[in-house]
């Protein structure tokens, strides 16, 4: 199978400052891929440096089996979405959206077709004779989006493109962009922060980390798999419960408790103890009638409890460790009390705590 | 029943006209006003008065009969020395300095600004930091030097070796004022545009001039007064023939021999200032409505 896009051993350097080091990624021919990551971590800069946007400092990209590392960004048979819109604010709609392809000096008939087209399938009809100050930023997105599209590309990136938008909008346009995929089946880089939509959208997840890419992985994998603390840490909203202790015969102590870790699918046969840190997802936390068919059984003192409606919220205590617990929305808990909670070990993590990687 | 929390008091704000604040507050405008203004009245008063009536001292009065005898003279009879052709010569002069110098400065530095804002090159930051340090260099250092550079390629007491120097010396402030107005433009427009395949001057002529009207005319009254008002420059790079009209003015106002002609004195500078005081009141306008134009939020 051919690739779409091609990263092979990429450096980038700031002077001194090593932002992106040895990167290699290869994307998938229609593969929507997310590139998640807090701010800093190097995601953005490695987008740039797909669009051409960037000078590399070593290494090659390669888009459609084309090296295009020192092409222009307009050679690549890239399309580019922007945070902030990046609409040219004097000229009209239908002049944003043809300004590429008279740059690229396209026929007439041909550029309004594409416009036409584009117009269509995103909506934007009616506004091509406005000029972006009298747009929302929903339609300013979709304006935004479109130019992207009459480049009649292969590969999308998007840098954050939903981040200007108010929440219930960002929704909706997400949606919309995955119907987009879907209708398209372009390649998509995209770059966000947010873990959700990373998780919603993406056929496959990179999460990047200083950068590098920490793990590249199906959402699924990503969040029951991570293969690292840091992941771990990352993805999940509340974050994960983490646990100091020792692997010792395949059960994991932590303080006076013991946990057989039967049914757990370690990575790789286990022979040496070690000191390590288990990880159990809020959500993964089980309570009620359900406590006694899990295989691992212990009751946790309340601190704090959260309703939000949909959900609600348990701070606690698990000895001298806080422990957050998500249980259902009707849950009926109060601060104080003390519940006894289940947790099946093959749905945890387990990590090293001295290299921080998955056991 | 009507609620008087709902609706409110009705009618116009009452206002206590001659107020203790008010009178103080206008009362110092007025002084400080009158104080930039009387030598204005003063100057525009005496270029309507004919000569006898000035030796009557009487500098506050209205002119008793209103002359514009000295305007004329001051146009294009006062003497500078043995020439007697009045400012007008020194007008034309000033104009063909002053029009390529003003375009030259500042689309060469409007072009730096770009450049050094969006297409930054290894080193274009300590460029740009020696272009600012140009600017803190007294003028009187370099004067000399010049008056060599100029001789020596042959420009010297040409206008267009005073044009050069003009444009020179505004190098640095305007490519300052250019090169942050730039900056502030979001640097995702500038990739937009070159992921739509446009080059360096296309973004420059496209996207980047239009959004950038008022800093033009920011640079253009700037470089206007500052052009038309030198004098240094003028007196020192040029001759007679090509004298500015500053030059010209100095000339007529200090010419020694004869009596002095206060009236034509004073029509003569009136006349000088006319320039840079046309460029306040029209450009005032379009600089107000370029600010306008240009504000589109993201």
């Amino acid at each position: 199978m051919s690739y779409s896009v091609e990263i092979k051993e990429l450096d980038l350097a700031f002077g001194a400052v090593k932002v992106l080091q040895d990167l290699d990624l290869n994307i998938n021919e229609g593969e929507f891929l997310v590139l998640l990551g807090s701010s800093g971590c190097g995601k953005s800069t490695l987008l740039n440096c797909i669009a051409g946007l960037l000078e590399v400092t070593d290494g090659q990209i390669f888009i459609k089996g084309q090296n295009v590392t020192w092409a222009e960004p307009s050679e690549r048979g890239i399309g580019m979405v922007f945070q902030s819109y990046a609409l040219y604010p004097q000229m009209t709609v239908r002049g944003n959206l043809s300004f590429g392809l008279k740059n690229a000096k396209l026929p007439k008939d041909e550029i309004e077709q594409r416009v036409a087209r584009a117009a269509e399938i995103l909506q934007i009809g009616p506004l091509l004779d406005r000029k972006p100050g009298a747009l929302s930023g929903g339609q300013r997105q979709r304006v935004a989006i479109g130019r992207a599209l009459v480049r009649d590309v292969d590969v999308f990136l998007f840098d954050e493109p939903l981040s200007n938008l108010d929440a219930k909008l960002r929704v909706d346009l997400r949606i919309e962009l995955k119907r987009l995929h879907n209708r398209l089946q372009n390649t998509i880089i995209y770059v966000t922060h947010d873990q959700i939509e990373a998780m919603t959208l993406a056929d496959r997840i990179a999460v990047m980390k200083g950068g590098a890419i920490m793990q590249l992985g199906s959402p699924d994998e990503i969040y029951n798999k991570p293969r690292n603390l840091y992941v771990a840490d990352f993805i999940g909203s509340p974050s994960m419960n983490f646990l100091e202790g020792h692997l010792e015969g395949g059960d994991f102590k932590v303080d006076d408790m013991v946990m057989p870790m039967t049914g757990y699918d370690f990575a790789a046969p286990q022979t040496a103890d070690r000191p390590a840190v288990i990880g159990i997802r809020p959500e993964h936390v089980v309570t009620g009638e359900l406590v006694k068919n899990a295989p691992l059984q212990f009751s946790v003192d309340i601190d704090l409890v959260e309703p939000m409606g949909s959900d609600t919220l348990v701070y606690a205590q698990l000895g001298q460790h806080n422990f957050r617990i998500r249980m259902d929305g009707q849950a009926t808990v109060k601060a104080g009390e003390t519940m006894a909670v289940g947790v099946d070990p093959s749905r945890a993590s387990l990590f090293d705590k001295a290299t921080e990687d998955r056991l | 029943m009507p609620d008087i929390a709902l609706t409110g008091p009705r009618g116009p704000k009452p206002k206590k006209r001659f107020s203790r604040a008010n009178i103080f507050l206008y009362g110092t405008l007025i002084m400080v006003s009158m104080y930039y203004l009387l030598p204005l009245y003063v100057m525009i008063v005496t270029s309507l008065k004919g000569m006898p009536e000035i030796r009557l001292g009487n500098v506050f009065g209205p002119p008793l009969e209103v002359t514009f005898e000295p305007w004329v003279k001051a146009w294009s009879e006062a003497c500078t020395g043995l020439d007697c052709t009045g400012l007008s010569k020194g007008f034309w002069n000033s104009v063909q300095i002053l029009i390529p110098s003003v375009t030259l400065s500042i689309a060469i530095a409007s072009l730096n600004g770009y450049a050094l804002s969006h297409w930054k090159f290894k080193g274009s930051e300590v460029f740009f930091t020696i272009l600012i340090l140009g600017a803190f260099i007294p003028y009187q250092t370099m004067l000399y030097p010049i008056v060599i550079m100029l001789r020596e390629i042959g420009l010297m007491g040409d206008l267009w070796g005073l044009v050069l120097v003009h444009t020179v010396f505004g190098m640095p402030i305007l490519t300052l004022l250019f090169r942050n107005y730039f900056a502030s433009i979001p640097e995702e427009l500038f990739k937009a545009a070159r992921v739509d395949g446009a080059g360096f001057w296309r973004i420059y002529f496209q996207i980047m001039l239009p959004m950038a009207l008022p800093i033009f005319v920011v640079a253009i009254i700037l470089q206007v007064t500052g052009i038309w008002n030198d004098f240094l420059f003028g007196v020192i790079y040029t001759k007679p023939a090509t004298y500015p009209m500053t030059v010209q003015l100095n000339n007529i106002v200090n010419s020694v021999q004869g009596i002095k002609e206060y009236n034509v004195n004073m029509a003569a500078t009136l006349l000088t200032g006319l320039v840079p005081l046309v460029i306040y009141f029209a450009s005032g306008k379009l600089f107000v409505r370029g600010i306008a134009a240009g504000a589109v939020k993201g």
